[in-house]
């Protein structure tokens, strides 16, 4: 037993059969609804939400929060709202299923968690920021916007991989 | 013929319930691959896992072939399709600081929405950083405004911009996966193995 060979411990689809299903996915999203799949929009129609429970006048005297308040309609009345909603729950029935439903914090274990979760902080607000000034995150900008050849959707991920391998060697200590 | 919600085929009634399916199956399939961990993902940036450029190169290969096979048996109306507008500084911007972001925090919002599904604290803490983020985004809208709405090149495609028939690009987008496919197994066999 000693000489077993290290594994991982998570067994996940194979990543062509995984990302075979995804494009059928796509397809059936395009050819349901006419526009792509996405992630960030549901968040930003939250952070809409938020500000606008919070300080009504505030959001409605911003250029940016006005565009996502109408008259008579709601922020989380959307489309990607749903969507999102729809995520969690199936990405849950995922992990239930394998028996990956767990509460922790995965790191390396040449970090501590602290380190790992203010990295994840910092790399959200940068996330968060950046998706908002690209119009759009992986799944929305990239990932839909490469399925119908979207100019707009090649530069985001060329963007995105490309200086995520320029700025690979700062992190490093963070993954490997 | 398709798109069937945009052209009433199907009532709109029907468009939150298509939305949640369509999220379900969305997030099933990136918690499947594997997306709900950070550090699988942030592999394709160190050479230990490439599933994120799998997964993705290949549904972005799938998906762009079967709309416009969809396209050419009338099935679909591409050009009904959304095309999101090319702003090309803030694209190329808004990416770079993604990448960024990706590298520290080891998610996108699609993934970190999997893992606070799972019960991950760190893409639970990323996902409020997404939201300060937006946050950010917002307050300071009126100094970013005009770069945000700065070189808008309209809803372009590669068509537009290269100036070749879509099959073509189709094609050399398929035959580019393909390369990196096998260029990224070479890669991984030479790499130390991490384990997660």
């Amino acid at each position: 037993m000693k000489k077993k060979k290290q594994k991982n411990r998570h067994v996940y689809w194979n990543p062509y059969f995984g990302g075979f299903l995804l494009g059928l996915l796509i397809i059936l999203t395009f050819y349901l609804t006419g526009r792509g799949l996405g992630a960030s929009g549901a968040l930003k129609s939250g952070v809409v939400t938020m500000v606008h429970t919070v300080a009504p006048t505030h959001a409605e005297n911003n250029a940016y929060y006005s565009k996502f308040l109408k008259e008579g309609e709601f922020p989380m009345n959307n489309w990607l709202v749903f969507e999102a909603i729809g995520v969690i729950l199936g990405a849950f029935l995922s992990g239930a299923l394998t028996g990956r439903l767990n509460l922790k914090v995965q790191h390396s274990p040449k970090i501590t968690s602290r380190r790992r979760l203010i990295f994840a902080l910092i790399g959200g607000v940068l996330f968060g920021l950046g998706a908002q000034i690209a119009r759009g995150c992986t799944s929305g900008a990239a990932l839909s916007g490469m399925a119908v050849l979207a100019t707009a959707g090649f530069i985001t991920m060329i963007a995105i991989f490309g200086t995520g391998y320029l700025v690979a060697y700062f992190f490093r200590k963070n993954w490997i | 013929m398709g798109p069937l919600l945009p052209n009433g085929i199907i009532p709109p009634e029907w468009n939150y319930i298509i939305a949640i399916l369509i999220g379900i199956a969305f997030g099933y399939i990136m918690e499947a691959t594997g997306f709900s961990s950070s550090r699988k993902l942030a592999g394709v940036f160190y050479g230990y896992d490439f599933a994120v450029l799998k997964v993705f190169f290949t549904s972005a290969v799938v998906a762009v072939i079967g709309l416009y096979y969809l396209d050419y048996l009338n099935f679909l109306d591409i050009s009904q399709l959304y095309v999101q507008p090319t702003y090309l500084w803030a694209a190329v911007i808004g990416g770079m600081i993604m990448g960024v972001g990706f590298l520290a925090g080891g998610f996108c919002p699609g993934t970190s929405l999997c893992a606070v599904a799972i019960g991950k604290i760190d893409g639970m803490v990323f996902t409020v950083g997404l939201m300060i983020g937006i946050l950010i985004f917002s307050e300071s809208f009126s100094v970013l405004e005009p770069f945000f709405e700065s070189s808008n090149l309209g809803h372009i495609t590669l068509v537009d911009t290269l100036g070749i028939s879509p099959y073509w690009i189709i094609f050399i987008m398929t035959i580019l996966a393909i390369a990196a496919f096998a260029i990224s197994d070479k890669i991984r066999n030479k790499v130390k193995k991490v384990f997660y």
